[in-house]
């Protein structure tokens, strides 16, 4: 069902229906910063207009679940509400997005992945690092595990395909690269991106004021900093 | 009277864990409004089980108690307290005497409460009048281990975990014991339906597809917990291989490269990039969340009016229901 020119609206479950967004043009789901921008500002209005009806939300790079509550609204007048409330360019005030700086100690040590990167690029490694810092990473996703933001994207040059097999450990803090995405894993997991570097701060801390430092729409850019700095820092060596 | 053994780091009496059993966890009923954070459901996964225990014992739906998966578990009660237990039919007794679920009955401090393990189904809810008293963590006490979130410590119960209760007092309220009518329990077998609202990617999935989606058996396989069931059969074919990462709802069908579906669950990844053939409606993806590698599913198209008829139908069922005074 047709929002409007750049939304659309497909069923997703019992309680959830999904908003996919576009390029006015486009028919398929691309990442750019005008759509998560328009993803950023309809979840405002959403939780601004909505918020006795809708239970929880999940922007993403080109969408947005929403899952509504049964006892007060059924997907015909959800649908309705969403329709009028998300109108096409639509300017409305949109959160100004915050730049956070996140320290990464960038290494052969802490960056288990970044001489295979640097081949597979056939750059060096102090290019590859160079890259991946000198670009302004825009947060369009959180999710995956607390705290875990899908950052993009990174310079063509260095992407970087997910490991074949997942490592069954990827250390708290490890500055990744899948794709055109990167990501500070936030805890110990699991994992199958590309490890170059490590960074000391928490991405995800239940008890501090602020649970996580960036938000979805925020900006990041990762600076370099050396071991000793790392471990001032209160970061860790795996 | 038994000695009240208390957990030194904790001087609220309540119900010590003497044996965990295989994963018990501390639910009410889910984290809601903390995907921002990346942050999933969790809650009970057998959603009808756990309400019922929690209205057996005169309790708010919401209350904190304890799912026990497959079983083991073994608890000393500290304080006279009234529980009941619900769900798959794990052998019951307290004392050694055999007590039947669905029903509250009031316990004493010093007695203890075993659950064996259930010969088919795989998950019991253990509520108490007034419910556990754990602090919530963003805004649940819904355990999710793989987050570390929830619980006495974002883990399941282990040994010598004291869960924190009231005393129930001789002339309260509550202490009338309650039974559910057998003919009103739940009937837990080895084979379910679900009913699949089409939805997502379904455009990606033939007409052919779609027929021998609904057409076909399914196994549960060995890969099923409070994440998701991953299912074994004729594999599903989709048109496209990946999608752009996206939210995740309870009960999405997930198709991944393999063609085997997978049924995602309370302890979901809140996004993914698999393509997703529709999602299974809750009241079903509780009756699967009963099932064990082997049993069997089918899906079964529904629409999403209907869904939503079949929800209010059963929520209305629900709270028409009378509990028997024992």
């Amino acid at each position: 069902m047709k929002i409007n020119d750049s939304i659309h609206l497909e069923l997703a479950g019992e309680n959830a229906l999904i908003l996919y967004f576009s390029d006015n043009e486009q028919t398929t789901a691309v990442i750019t910063p005008e759509i998560s921008s328009k993803v950023e500002q309809a979840e405002q209005l959403i939780r601004q207009n909505l918020s006795a009806e809708i239970v929880d939300l999940i922007p993403s790079y080109a969408s947005i679940l929403v899952v509504f509550n049964l006892l007060e609204i059924d997907h015909h007048h959800l649908r309705n509400e969403l329709k009028k409330l998300l109108k096409p360019h639509d300017h409305s005030n949109s959160r100004a997005s915050k730049l956070i700086e996140l320290p990464a100690y960038y290494s052969l040590e802490s960056g288990v992945d970044l001489a295979r990167i640097a081949k597979h690029a056939k750059l060096s490694v102090e290019q590859v690092i160079d890259l991946h810092q000198g670009q302004e990473y825009r947060v369009y996703a959180i999710g995956f595990a607390p705290g875990f933001a899908y950052l993009g994207e990174v310079d063509k040059r260095i992407a970087m395909p997910r490991l074949a097999t997942p490592r069954l450990k990827v250390p708290k803090g490890a500055v990744a690269i899948a794709d055109r995405q990167t990501a500070v894993y936030p805890a110990e997991s699991p994992g199958g991106w590309n490890i170059i570097a490590l960074c000391p701060l928490d991405m995800f801390n239940a008890q501090a004021e602020q649970i996580m430092p960036v938000a979805v729409g925020d900006r990041v850019k990762f600076f370099a900093i050396d071991k000793q700095q790392y471990l001032e820092l209160g970061g860790k060596l795996p | 009277m038994t000695k009240v053994i208390a957990k030194a780091s904790n001087n609220a009496l309540g119900l010590l864990v003497t044996n965990a059993g295989v994963l018990s966890l501390v639910q009410d009923s889910g984290r809601y409004g903390a995907f921002n954070l990346g942050l999933t459901n969790g809650g009970p996964a057998d959603s009808l089980a756990f309400y019922w225990a929690n209205r057996l014992c005169g309790n708010e739906l919401n209350s904190t108690a304890i799912e026990i998966n497959l079983g083991g578990l073994e608890l000393t009660a500290q304080v006279d307290c009234v529980i009941a237990v619900t769900g798959a039919p794990m052998p019951l007794t307290i004392n050694g005497r055999q007590r039947l679920l669905w029903q509250s009955f009031s316990v004493k401090a010093g007695d203890t409460i075993k659950l064996a393990y259930a010969p088919v189904g795989v998950r019991c809810y253990l509520a108490v009048a007034g419910g556990f008293v754990i602090k919530a963590s963003f805004g649940s006490t819904a355990t999710v281990c793989r987050e570390s979130v929830g619980g006495l410590n974002g883990d399941k119960l282990a040994v010598n975990d004291v869960l924190p209760c009231h005393t129930m007092l001789r002339d309260d309220d509550k202490l009338k014991q309650l039974m559910l009518a057998e003919h009103q329990q739940p009937h837990y077998s080895n084979e379910v339906v679900l009913h699949t609202i089409l939805s997502y990617q379904q455009r990606h999935f033939s007409a052919i597809e779609k027929k021998l989606f609904f057409a076909n058996e399914y196994q549960v396989s060995k890969h099923w917990d409070r994440m998701g069931y991953r299912l074994q059969g004729r594999a599903v074919k989709a048109d496209v291989k990946g999608i752009l990462s996206e939210g995740i709802c309870y009960g999405a069908v997930q198709i991944p490269a393999d063609g085997q579906p997978i049924v995602l669950l309370n302890d979901r990844q809140t996004i993914g990039g698999y393509p997703k053939i529709g999602a299974v409606i809750s009241t079903d993806c509780a009756k699967l969340a009963q099932l064990r590698q082997g049993d069997s599913v089918r899906f079964e198209p529904i629409s999403m009016s209907k869904a939503d008829n079949m929800f209010h139908l059963n929520l209305s069922r629900f709270n028409q229901t009378q509990l028997i005074p024992i």
